[in-house]
């Protein structure tokens, strides 16, 4: 008993340093970005591998999640007579939620597990510290460009997620099912506010890049350098990036729906 | 060297195509008035209850969108709702504009419903509208209502003056279409509390028709303290 | 006349924690112009004397010197500067796997010189050719063989013809045509550069050709050291053990255990 509370105690401990560790470490890259943007080829190179590779998964998944939206969306509103209204439902839950969300859970699993991998493994077969030893320094030339191509990937994947998920919408909506194409556009238009909803989606997703990027790049940069340690920094990338999209989402919604 | 042509090829497209859908968005799947910085001018109007009615809420004429709530604040000497709103400067209105808080559809968002009246002078930026008409209260209506019903069983009186603190049924010019059950009174001496309501009550709860004769006041509906 | 040092150990101790103190005591030099060769069992420290040489780490005790400037106490920028007089290559080439064989060693050039691409084309190839893989120029690091993966890294590790070379078991898990080409780069490539060398390894019988100095470490100290010919004839047991391979001596066999019978027979808790 008294065993478990010392180990919660040190587990809690670690996690304060942990927590020290990667604010120091978000420090570090910010100091180091210079080379990210004046040598921008890194960086651009970065983006084809997050942000390019990324694009056929999240564009699949936002055709289907748009269409089962569609689907779903269409069966309980035709019971209210409110048929025309599954524009609506499609883009809004897309703009504001699904989009920067889904997005980011894709592009976490997708991207972020390849980023803490690819780092981890430099780290296991000496890179970095060759790097050092040259007299450059790694998170100049290594975490930055990748942590840069995530910022500027993420939203770009969410606004494509949304816009491929409106159009899986009206495939079903008005392709398959039959709603009338005039009144589902027209409605969309009269309710999705620019800058209330898709502004604050893209904020969000913005958000979600800075969170997944940032704990891809700190769980590879930390982890232990053998084969087990960078297995488990992979998959601690995955998980801890996904409860904190979640839980940034219902911070950043409280704050910007509040609806008063 | 070939490579990192490839390489920027497709980021270019990826983010041309982000771009693309961006507009697309804007362009067809939003609408951006929120964005259009077109000149407005600010007015206010005292309310004896707004309702439900928030911030950047609509206000229409004639149906049409011509503005938005910008600020609701409280008057500690009226004790009334001050509710700030612009109008898009392209569509000046009298001064003798009245103001309503109406319904849109059912159950919908509440919004301002202006409706212009016959002065020659202009409403100017940061007037204050005379004539105003609060939100319909649930509670207030279902009050006259029973009254209403009541009086109808019980007494035979007909009719009676439109007296008491109640107000007549809305402007029938208006938005009566609206809100469920029209225009009845908000504020003022709730329907339920006053035996004078029934009196009323044959204006009362559901009574779109309004007596011709009620048009007139409507103005004045508010009664005193309003000016 | 006292010989200049390209790298002096004095009293330096050094440990990742309290608990593990992996050097105790190290006292050692590197005359210029010398090889050296550091020799040791697995894990007693090596390695770490190198990345406290390079920066990597910084001592617990004792000072670093590297071409007259304390290692532990030059700030990021003279840390920078050392740094470019010297030239690491790691056990197992640390490649950069998304680069070929040509952008490899290219990598210091470019990040660390203003050359011209041209020239630095010119300058890889020469240190391609030096270690006889100008032909592999674009192969990628996972289709070259272990012997080619560290020649490489040895072009590599010359890329800025440093003063300082450093090489962390250079020899180890090769075959004998590719331990002979290493050796022989070894020392041609130091006597070429007019640079000072420091092996870390446990290959006895190579090393001892090439090298002009052996430093024995044991425990976190230096136990011996000597020319390869005084080291040959030393009576000292651990150096015994250590270049004639044998199985007993100075460091037993058998790891601390308890009794043998009485474990096999169950009268002693395993």
């Amino acid at each position: 008993m008294i065993d478990g509370v010392a180990r919660l105690g040190a587990w809690v401990l670690r996690t304060i340093e942990r927590l020290g560790f990667a604010s120091r470490f978000f420090v570090a890259i910010l100091r180091f970005s210079g080379a990210s943007f004046s040598r921008f080829r890194l960086t651009i190179r970065e983006i084809y591998f997050e942000g390019v590779m990324s694009l056929v998964i999240v564009g699949v998944s936002g055709l289907f999640v748009g269409m089962v939206l569609g689907l779903q969306g269409y069966d309980t509103l035709v019971r209210y007579g409110a048929a025309d209204s599954v524009g609506v439902l499609v883009a809004l839950s897309l703009v504001r939620e699904l989009g920067p969300v889904v997005a980011a859970l894709l592009f976490a699993s997708r991207a972020g597990s390849a980023i803490t991998a690819e780092i981890g493994l430099m780290k296991a077969t000496e890179q970095l510290v060759a790097m050092e030893m040259m007299a450059v320094e790694p998170i100049a030339r290594v975490v930055a460009p990748r942590f840069w191509a995530g910022v500027i990937s993420m939203p770009l994947l969410s606004i494509i997620f949304s816009t491929v998920g409106i159009f899986g919408g009206y495939l079903i909506g008005v392709v398959m099912i039959g709603v009338d194409s005039g009144a589902f556009w027209s409605q969309m238009q009269a309710s999705v506010d620019f800058r209330d909803d898709v502004l604050d989606g893209i904020v969000k997703s913005f958000v979600f890049g800075v969170a997944v990027i940032w704990i891809a790049v700190l769980e590879g940069y930390d982890s232990p350098p053998t084969a087990e340690g960078v297995s488990g920094a992979t998959t601690r990338t995955v998980v801890t990036s996904a409860l904190a999209i979640l839980a940034l989402d219902f911070v950043l919604t409280a704050l910007m729906f509040r609806g008063t | 060297m070939n490579r990192n042509r490839a390489v920027d090829f497709w980021v270019g497209l990826f983010v041309l195509a982000a771009i693309a859908a961006l507009i697309f968005i804007a362009l067809r799947a939003a609408n951006a008035s929120s964005l259009s910085s077109a000149a407005v001018y600010s007015v206010k109007g005292h309310f004896n209850n707004i309702g439900a009615l928030k911030v950047r809420a609509p206000v229409r004429a004639a149906g049409v969108l011509l503005g938005r709530v910008t600020e609701i604040s409280f008057d500690p000497q009226t004790f009334e709702a001050v509710v700030t709103f612009t109008i898009n400067a392209k569509y000046p209105f009298p001064k003798d504009t009245s103001a309503q808080i109406l319904t849109s559809g059912l159950l919908g968002e509440q919004y301002i419903g202006l409706t212009p009246g016959g002065d020659t002078a202009d409403l100017k930026d940061g007037d204050t509208l005379e004539i105003t008409q609060g939100a319909v209260i649930l509670e207030n209506l279902i009050g006259q209502f029973l009254y209403s019903k009541a009086a109808e069983g019980g007494m035979d009186k007909s009719g009676g003056s439109p007296g008491g603190g109640s107000s007549a049924p809305g402007p029938g010019a208006g938005p009566a279409g609206g809100a469920a059950g029209g225009a009845a009174s908000a504020g003022g001496p709730a329907g339920g509390a006053s035996p004078a309501a029934p009196a009323s009550g044959g204006g009362g709860a559901a009574a779109i028709p309004s007596p011709p004769g009620m048009a007139a006041p409507a103005g004045s509906a508010k009664g005193e303290g309003k000016r | 006349m006292p010989e200049k040092h390209a790298v002096r150990l004095a009293s330096v101790a050094f440990g990742y924690d309290d608990k593990r103190r992996v050097l105790q005591d190290i006292d050692l030099v590197v005359p210029e112009g010398k090889i050296v060769a550091l020799m040791g069992r697995s894990g007693c420290g090596k390695t770490t004397i190198l990345r406290l040489i390079g920066g990597v780490h910084r001592a617990t005790a004792g000072k670093v010197e590297v071409f007259g400037e304390d290692v532990g106490a030059v700030d990021t920028d003279g840390l920078h500067r050392l740094r470019q007089k010297m030239g690491m290559l790691f056990q197992f080439g640390a490649l950069f796997t998304d680069l070929s064989v040509f952008d490899n060693v290219a990598f210091p050039l470019r990040e660390r010189t203003g050359l011209p691409e041209r020239l630095i084309h010119d300058l890889v190839l020469m240190k391609l050719e030096a270690v006889g893989l100008r032909g592999a120029r674009d192969l990628m690091p996972h289709e070259l063989s272990g012997g080619m993966a560290r020649r490489v890294a040895l072009a590599r590790g010359i890329a800025l013809d440093p003063r300082l070379m450093m090489f962390d078991e250079p020899f180890t898990g090769l075959d004998p045509i590719s331990l002979g080409t290493i050796g022989r780069l070894v020392r041609a490539l130091n006597d070429a550069l007019g640079a000072s060398s420091i092996i870390v390894t446990h290959d006895v019988q190579e090393s001892m050709q090439i090298v002009d100095y052996i430093y024995f470490v044991s425990d976190g100290r230096v136990v011996a050291s000597g020319t390869p010919a005084e080291i040959r004839a030393s009576a000292h047991p651990f150096v015994r053990q250590f270049v004639h391979a044998e199985a007993e001596g100075a460091v037993p066999f058998h790891h601390p255990a308890a009794d043998y019978r009485s474990e096999m027979l169950g009268t002693v808790a395993a």
